[in-house]
């Protein structure tokens, strides 16, 4: 895993980072029935980049990674159900503000372990979360789910309506923002740290540069982020369910990470992409053949093909240029 | 006379046109249920029921109406999942009605849609009280946990004074736990604890540890229908409960038909009351049984959310019958609002028309060796038909 | 007074047998992870593989101590396959590498549980003498309980004696200590590897088939368990056998304790506990300093 083309490449926008954009505008377009699936892999897209920025970037292990997400979505739930606020706008910042603290709070402390205490505790933090989701029955829900999740029309001209539409694009605006933020970052003299402490950690102690507090902040970005995504499913959906805490969720969303290629940003594209629309059309037909796919996917992933999809595709480009070059002389 | 080529096309086309059959008219049903994920048993239990009606009573309808239904996965208690198959459905495969459900989550995830895009909604499992009233368009076919858990209430404090409850930990489990005791009390029985056990760890020794030393008469059980009534009885049993004296008793859910064979001896005599018994004798019940067995296989009882799915696909084709053919929103759900089925394997039930939710018989049944095979047998018809206790309360206050 | 100390004596009794086969699932994997340096999540998969193999067992009218030794050699043996297939490959991979790798494993056998044995709980059939009530200074205390507290010790015994005094538990000891200094001793590390993590596997598939009754087997049993075996193995201390062997009973004992006297609480003691404890002491218990 730690081919990073993307990252050792110039900050300058190349070509190929337009298509994903206007494949997305064109999909509003053209598939207009696939809109809500298109939401949902948005969404998905979003949590997935910040995850790939403590993950892929920074080399933070950890499979509790929903407990931010199903933050965010709770809280954006519990403010537009609870306590009448309904603007999109505001709750996607408090989503993100909340979750960002709640990063912080939990970052600090685990960040000062390492190996399988730090994987111990952000699954013991995650479990945590579940636990109260649970329990706060008056809040949340409990295991019934919080419904009466009012949102109002985004700047109030774009209800939220049933085919999906206003969704799409909202969740598109959002993807868009968040991928400009992570990508100045990872492309920064911070963002080059990050490699570096994930790279080797003791030589950036060595130089003197502040790896703990490096991480801290990176990991709060993240839990910020993943709350803002955690946010955009409960308005997209009205609804927030015990299933957006856990570990099956970060599971899942790692293994989406993986599929599509960790540490390249784009992976966090390709990832949720194959893996919910795969997911929406073979689950159905074969259900636990899926579930062992998704298995030997990731045991053939990491045996043959560490960079995921993207990885596979580079391979391919560069044999195939090689091959062209070979050919010319 | 000159005949002209437009004369000609004109007389062709009428030609053709008399030369076709009547078009045929499709009603679409969709149904959503859990196939992938821990829920999957339960989910399969209303996919076979529908599949058995569809097999036995597809054809049911007038000339030239065709019913499809369509099937899509809901995956578990995935609200948003849900909701977005829910629309798809809506949107992409124009479904008339939309119907299924295991999980109470899912059901209220879709209540805005029914109402925006003014599609009924039958729930064949999805049991959440209160959640049948936030659209006008939903209506359920199943059940509600205090439909048995407070007349259990009733009846128990008349045969034991003290009771302790032990629910799991999740919003149904709140339900069982808060209707048993108002009944239990009502009649003037005595809660002596309560305890919520949590969802996910299986171990309920502590628990039965805890109600043994505080000696009640009776212990009312609840979990949700699956592996936790097996190791709950377990435990019941392991702690040696039944020679200290305390009976067990509960909704159907602790005996489900379906786990109950590999539950063993230590499920006889425990004491429920619930709206179905796959042993029941009501003719109705014995050839929908004998159809299942037939169908799925010989050592396989089908259980209540069979019968539930079973039901609902009966009221929707009644529904199609009674529009000749057609299934349009609102009158359907007027429909259904006074439906009433006495060929239902559960017997006669009904759908209150002030609230949409289900009107169900409730039967006393107790778990006996009948034939060398563990059943719940029906030994005392409770009560014909009862309304959703929960919202009757709230009718009063 | 009484009724407090008998309350106290049940979930001390119970908190002992349900830690004692976390112990006997989780110390394959403390060592593994101590001596191999391996993440290996997929334990839980050995655990159930065990627990299926005896509820087949004793389904198929095989005899019950038959059955547990089945459970034990059936599984190591297949462990040995997997690690030679596969394990072997990742010895020199990155941590987020071995979790995905387990990850995988964990989906594949949870898939392969379902097909082949539906979703629903396994009932195990114990034999009649294993079965009722167990008296002892005047309590009654459920049989197969004590059996396994029992068991086990002789287990755990029978472990520790092999890591103290035999060749074999020596040249473990020293590679988890500094694997370079044993292979330049001429340890045959790979060997040792194999032959340990057989061992470690074949324990976990032990305790899976004896706590069937305490810890269901069913398809998702890895999934559900692994929190578990992860807070034993982390507040134990990798690579020690004490470590882990307190931090079971403690989790054991606490469990039934809250269980017990706040069930409101459930589960959420012990994540907060664990949490605690790894911030006071990241390395574990009993573990060595990094």
């Amino acid at each position: 895993m730690s081919q990073h083309v993307g990252y050792s490449a110039s900050p300058r926008l190349r070509w190929t980072e337009w298509l994903p954009w206007i494949a997305a505008v064109a999909v509003f377009f053209v598939l207009p029935d696939y809109l809500s699936l298109g939401a949902r892999v948005l969404t998905y897209i979003l949590f997935a980049l910040s995850l790939d920025l403590i993950l892929g970037y920074a080399g933070i292990i950890t499979l509790g990674h929903a407990a931010f997400f199903g933050f965010g979505a709770y809280v954006t739930g519990i403010m537009a159900a609870k306590m009448g606020i309904t603007d999109p706008i505001i709750q996607l910042l408090v989503s993100g503000v909340a979750a960002g603290l709640l990063g912080l709070a939990t970052g600090a402390v685990i960040l000062r372990t390492h190996g399988l205490t730090q994987l111990m505790l952000t699954l013991a933090i995650a479990a945590v979360c579940v636990e109260i989701a649970n329990k706060a029955t008056d809040l949340t829900g409990g295991a019934d789910g919080l419904s009466g999740v009012v949102i109002a029309p985004i700047l109030g001209m774009f209800k939220f309506d049933l085919y999906g539409k206003t969704a799409y694009l909202w969740c598109l605006a959002l993807v868009f923002a968040g991928w400009w933020l992570i990508r100045r970052l990872i492309y920064s003299p911070f963002g080059a740290s990050l490699t570096g402490i994930r790279e080797n950690s003791i030589r950036m102690h060595a130089i003197g540069a502040p790896v703990y507090w490096r991480l801290v902040v990176v990991y709060t970005i993240s839990a910020a982020i993943a709350g803002v995504a955690g946010a955009l499913l409960t308005q997209t959906n009205q609804f927030v369910g015990l299933n957006v805490l856990g570990f099956e969720p970060s599971g899942e969303l790692l293994v989406m990470l993986i599929l599509g290629g960790v540490g390249r940003l784009y992976g966090a594209f390709v990832g949720p992409l194959v893996f919910l629309i795969a997911q929406d059309y073979l689950a159905k037909q074969f259900p636990e053949y899926w579930y062992f796919g998704i298995g030997l996917m990731l045991v053939l992933v990491v045996l043959f093909a560490r960079g995921g999809i993207l990885g596979i595709i580079d391979g391919l480009v560069v044999r195939f240029k090689t091959r062209f070059k070979a050919r010319q002389t | 006379m000159k005949i002209t080529t437009s004369a000609c096309a004109g007389l062709a086309a009428s030609a053709l046109l008399l030369a076709l059959p009547v078009a045929a008219q499709t009603v679409k049903i969709g149904f959503i249920s859990s196939y992938s994920g821990a829920a999957a048993a339960q989910g399969d239990q209303l996919d076979k029921g529908v599949k058995l009606y569809m097999k036995l009573n597809g054809d049911k309808l007038p000339p030239g109406v065709k019913v499809e239904v369509i099937t899509r996965d809901d995956t578990g208690p995935n609200p948003d999942v849900a909701k977005r198959v829910a629309q798809e459905l809506i949107v992409r495969d124009k479904v008339n009605i939309l119907t299924g459900f295991v999980w109470t989550p899912n059901m209220a995830a879709i209540v805005p849609l029914t109402v925006e895009a003014k599609i009924p909604f039958v729930s064949m499992n999805a049991a959440g009280a209160k959640l049948v009233l936030a659209s006008p368009y939903m209506t359920r076919v199943s059940f509600t946990i205090c439909q048995s858990a407070y007349p259990l209430g009733l009846w128990a404090a008349k045969k034991y004074k003290t009771a302790y409850t032990a629910v799991s930990d999740f919003a149904p489990g709140f339900e069982a736990e808060e209707c048993f005791s108002k009944g239990f009390k009502e009649a003037g029985g005595t809660i002596v604890g309560s305890v919520r056990v949590p969802l996910a760890n299986p171990d309920f020794v502590p628990f039965m540890q805890r109600i043994k030393d505080a000696k009640p008469e009776t212990i009312f059980g609840f979990n949700p229908a699956g592996k936790a009534a097996t190791a709950m009885m377990k435990a019941y049993s392991d702690l040696d409960l039944p020679k200290a004296g305390i009976k067990y008793i509960g909704t159907g859910d602790i005996v489900t038909d379906e786990e109950l064979q590999g539950m063993g001896d230590v499920a006889l005599g425990v004491t429920t009351i619930h709206h179905y018994s796959a042993s029941s004798d009501r003719a109705a019940n014995k050839a929908f049984v004998a159809a299942y067995k037939k169908e799925y296989g010989e050592n396989l009882y089908p259980g209540f959310m069979v019968v539930a799915a079973w039901d609902a696909m009966d009221a929707i084709f009644a529904a199609i019958r009674a529009q000749g053919g057609k299934l349009e929103a609102d009158k359907a759900m007027e429909f259904f609002k006074t439906y009433k089925s006495t060929t239902s394997p559960r017997g006669t039930f009904s759908i209150d028309p002030e609230t949409r939710d289900v009107i169900n018989p409730e039967y006393l049944r107790e778990v006996r060796r009948v034939g060398g095979k563990l059943a719940n047998v029906e030994i005392e018809t409770i009560s014909t038909g009862i309304k959703d206790p929960l919202k009757e309360f709230d009718k009063k206050k | 007074m009484d009724a407090f100390l008998s309350s106290l004596v049940s979930v001390a009794f119970h908190g002992v047998a349900y830690g004692m086969i976390l112990y006997v699932i989780s110390v394959g994997l403390s060592v593994t992870m101590g001596l191999m340096g391996f993440t290996n999540l997929a334990h839980g998969v050995f655990a159930m593989a065990g627990g299926y193999i005896l509820v087949s067992s004793l389904g198929n009218a095989v005899p019950f101590p038959l059955a547990l030794a089945l459970s034990f050699i059936v599984v190591a043996a297949g462990s040995v396959v997997l690690e030679r297939l596969l394990y072997s490959r990742l010895y020199g991979a990155s941590e987020l590498e071995q979790v995905l790798f387990t990850i995988g494993l964990i989906f594949m056998s949870v898939a392969i549980a379902r097909l082949i044995f539906g979703t629903l709980q396994q009932p195990v059939i114990l034999p009649e003498y294993l079965k009722g009530q167990f008296s002892l200074f005047g309590r009654d205390f459920p049989a197969y309980r004590v059996f396994l507290i029992l068991f086990s010790s002789a287990m755990i015994a029978g472990l520790w004696f092999g890591v103290e005094r035999t060749i074999w538990g020596a040249m473990v000891r020293a590679a988890v200590d500094n694997r370079a200094m044993a292979q330049s001793v001429g340890i045959n590390t790979k060997r040792l590897f194999s032959i340990t993590f057989a061992v470690g596997s074949g324990l976990a598939g032990l305790g899976g088939a004896l706590g069937a009754e305490i810890i269901a087997v069913q398809p998702t049993y890895p999934f559900e368990q692994l929190v578990y075996f992860l807070i034993v193995v982390s507040v134990g201390g990798l690579g020690s056998l004490r470590g882990p062997f307190v931090a079971a009973l403690l989790i054991g004992i606490t469990d039934t304790a809250c269980k017990y006297w706040v069930p409101q609480f459930g589960a959420f003691f012990i994540y907060v506990a664990t949490i605690g404890l790894l911030l006071w002491r990241p390395a574990g218990l009993f573990g060595k300093r990094a």
